[in-house]
């Protein structure tokens, strides 16, 4: 095994814990949908585009996202619950721009199909526009070096997890992410760090986030 | 008492770590909760498993209750069926003796906390005599179609808190306060909950007379008409045609519901049909549930209409693979076909009752996905948590709070 880089600077973990605050805000059809989508708070579009990931975090990593679960549970509009479904999240830096995109796939697919606006959703199954509130913290866990960096993967929650690659580069509009920024800039290995950056951690769950990166991690220590 | 760290083999360590350390945040914060009884009720059943951990964490926690006699607990089960959607007469005199002892509470009891917690509408006026403080409503009922007289009527006091707090999005009212999405819990730890040995489940089965020749179908609910039980007894003689299989229907009893006793009637007549059929009026005991869900091949929920649905938690926990109807909040906590079966009639529930009885590789799958997501979102330590942020997030207004 070589010998362990100690980092110019040490890599503090973070907590991050959400709760969901209750925008009162509500949609039955595909044009409410499309009209709320524009003006809701950037924390629901977040929410609605990410709490999936966390709270089914053993389940099969789809569907992605409420937008695509609704229009094609509910509304039974298949079509358009894939083109949301199928965005890729990784390519927006924020949710002003994920917004736009999820916008003009709604509008786009119904000039396509006016008759969709027609659909409307059962009493009790219409859209609930939900916002998360993040609240971030630090805990305990200051590393320097990547065993002491895989140890702490290894048993800190998924809320940091998800703290340090979801909300790192989508709401506060980094390019990578926590851990590869890292990596990268006081390990000096931009190698590993690359590899980090490229999982596309929209089509996993948490858990085999997680698995995935200790993998990579036990790899290089081996190197 | 059970201890915060006896959790850990359940959730993991760094969840308590992490609630240790947002409850730090809360030091010098007195917190206090309000509600009507201290015994029943699923209300108090949360307050007494939960009061004593916040305590352990460091959060300074009281609990207080209001005083009322008879005729004002006769009222709030009026106002509480009205909340429901169902049918109710109110009248002035209902409202006069509602707000009399509501007075009388508001003289006696110190609510000087700096963050006071009311639960559900029996001590919602206490708002009144708010300071400079935060206050919270939790309302627990499903009020997704509310009597609108007595929504009205309370509605004036819930726009005087800081914030309210609901179970399911629907429940959700338009209101010019904040308003929070907190679902119930369930206790892993607690009677109805915690692993048995396969002798208790056995014992529990023989003592009910249920024998283990065939896969047992159950439902766990008291006999009342919003529980469908006849419509299960429906679905389970639609499965039997094709699978042989025994149904269990246990709940507790309603001797001081008349509704409920003639329900159970119906029920005891319709189950003739079938010596498959078990109907069990059960005195309140949780290890015997317990038994019960465990000893179950499929479990089902075929209410009508329905709160939260703990019921449904506590048969996912059990890695149980759950039929229910898409109603309440059930769809929060089945996603079809992921953790579950939903249905909306039924036949719907005979063929996903079939479907679980036929593909027992199937049935376990959705099952352990019922108990991961049952484990990552309903369980106390996750309520403890949200129970927390919701108190750290009267003093913060933005989106992302930095601590």
């Amino acid at each position: 095994m070589a010998d362990l880089i100690k980092a110019k600077e040490p890599f503090r973990f973070y907590a991050r814990l959400s709760l969901s605050e209750l925008t009162g805000l509500r949609a039955a059809n595909l044009g409410q949908l499309l009209g709320l989508i524009r003006e809701v708070p950037g924390a629901s579009i977040y929410h609605h585009t990410h709490r999936f990931l966390q709270q089914h975090q053993y389940l099969s990593p789809e569907p992605p996202n409420d937008f695509a679960y609704w229009v094609s549970d509910i509304l039974g509009e298949d079509e358009l619950g894939e083109r949301l479904a199928s965005i890729d999240t990784t390519q927006f830096l924020n949710i002003h721009s994920l917004r736009e995109k999820i916008i003009q796939t709604i509008e786009s697919y119904l000039k396509e199909n006016p008759a969709a606006s027609l659909r409307f959703a059962r009493e009790g199954d219409e859209f609930h526009f939900i916002k998360s509130v993040s609240f971030i913290l630090p805990t305990k866990y200051v590393v320097y070096d990547l065993e002491e960096f895989k140890e702490v993967i290894e048993k800190i929650t998924i809320d940091s997890i998800y703290f340090h690659i979801f909300e790192a580069r989508l709401r506060l509009e980094k390019k990578t992410n926590d851990f590869s920024n890292w990596i990268e800039n006081s390990l000096g290995n931009k190698r590993l760090a690359d590899k980090i950056a490229q999982m596309d951690p929209y089509t996993r769950t948490l858990e085999d986030l997680r698995k995935t990166l200790i993998q990579i991690i036990e790899k290089k220590l081996l190197v | 008492m059970t201890k915060i760290d006896e959790y850990i083999p359940i959730v993991g360590e760094s969840v308590i770590d992490d609630l240790k350390l947002i409850a730090e945040k809360l030091k010098g914060k007195l917190i206090q909760h309000i509600n009507s009884t201290s015994v029943g009720g699923g209300v108090a059943e949360i307050l007494n498993r939960m009061v004593p951990l916040l305590r352990e964490l460091g959060v300074d926690t009281r609990w207080d209750l209001i005083k009322g006699g008879e005729q004002f607990f006769e009222v709030t089960k009026k106002f509480h069926n009205a909340l429901h959607g169902r049918q109710a007469e109110i009248n002035k005199t209902d409202f006069d003796i509602f707000l009399e002892t509501a007075n009388r509470n508001i003289a006696e009891l110190d609510t000087s906390a700096d963050i006071v917690f009311v639960h559900d509408p029996q001590p919602i006026t206490l708002v009144n005599k708010r300071k400079e403080n935060k206050w919270l409503w939790r309302c627990h009922i499903d009020i997704s179609e509310p009597n609108q007289k007595v929504w009205s009527f309370l509605r004036e006091f819930v726009i005087k808190y800081d914030a309210a707090v609901f179970s399911a999005p629907g429940f959700s009212q338009k209101l010019p306060i904040r308003q929070f999405l907190i679902s119930p819990s369930i206790d892993p730890l607690s009677d109805k909950n915690k692993e048995l040995p396969q002798e208790t489940i056995e014992a529990v089965l023989r003592k009910y007379e249920i024998p283990k020749d065939k896969p047992i179908v159950t439902q766990i609910s008291r006999f009342d008409r919003l529980k469908d039980p006849l419509g299960v007894i429906e679905a389970y003689l639609q499965v039997k045609k094709y699978n042989d299989c025994r149904l269990v229907l246990a709940g507790g009893g309603a001797a001081d519901d008349p509704e409920g006793v003639k329900v159970y009637e119906e029920v005891k007549e319709r189950a003739m049909v079938d010596k498959d059929i078990h109907i069990l009026l059960l005195k309140q005991n949780d290890l015997e549930i317990n038994a019960l869900q465990r000893a179950s091949s499929v479990i089902v929920q075929k209410s009508l209409r329905e709160g939260f649905g703990l019921t449904v938690t506590e048969a996912l926990w059990k890695a149980k693979p759950v039929v229910a109807t898409n109603t309440g909040g059930i769809p929060l906590q089945i996603k079809h076909k992921y953790s579950g079966l939903l249905c909306h009639s039924v036949d719907g529930a005979a063929f996903a009752i079939k479907q679980f009885l036929n593909s027992p590789e199937y049935a376990k799958r959705l099952g352990e996905n019922g108990r991961e997501h049952v484990r990552n979102n309903f369980l106390l330590t996750r309520h403890l948590k949200d129970y927390i942020l919701l108190f750290l997030s009267l003093y913060h207004n933005e989106d992302a709070i930095y601590l």
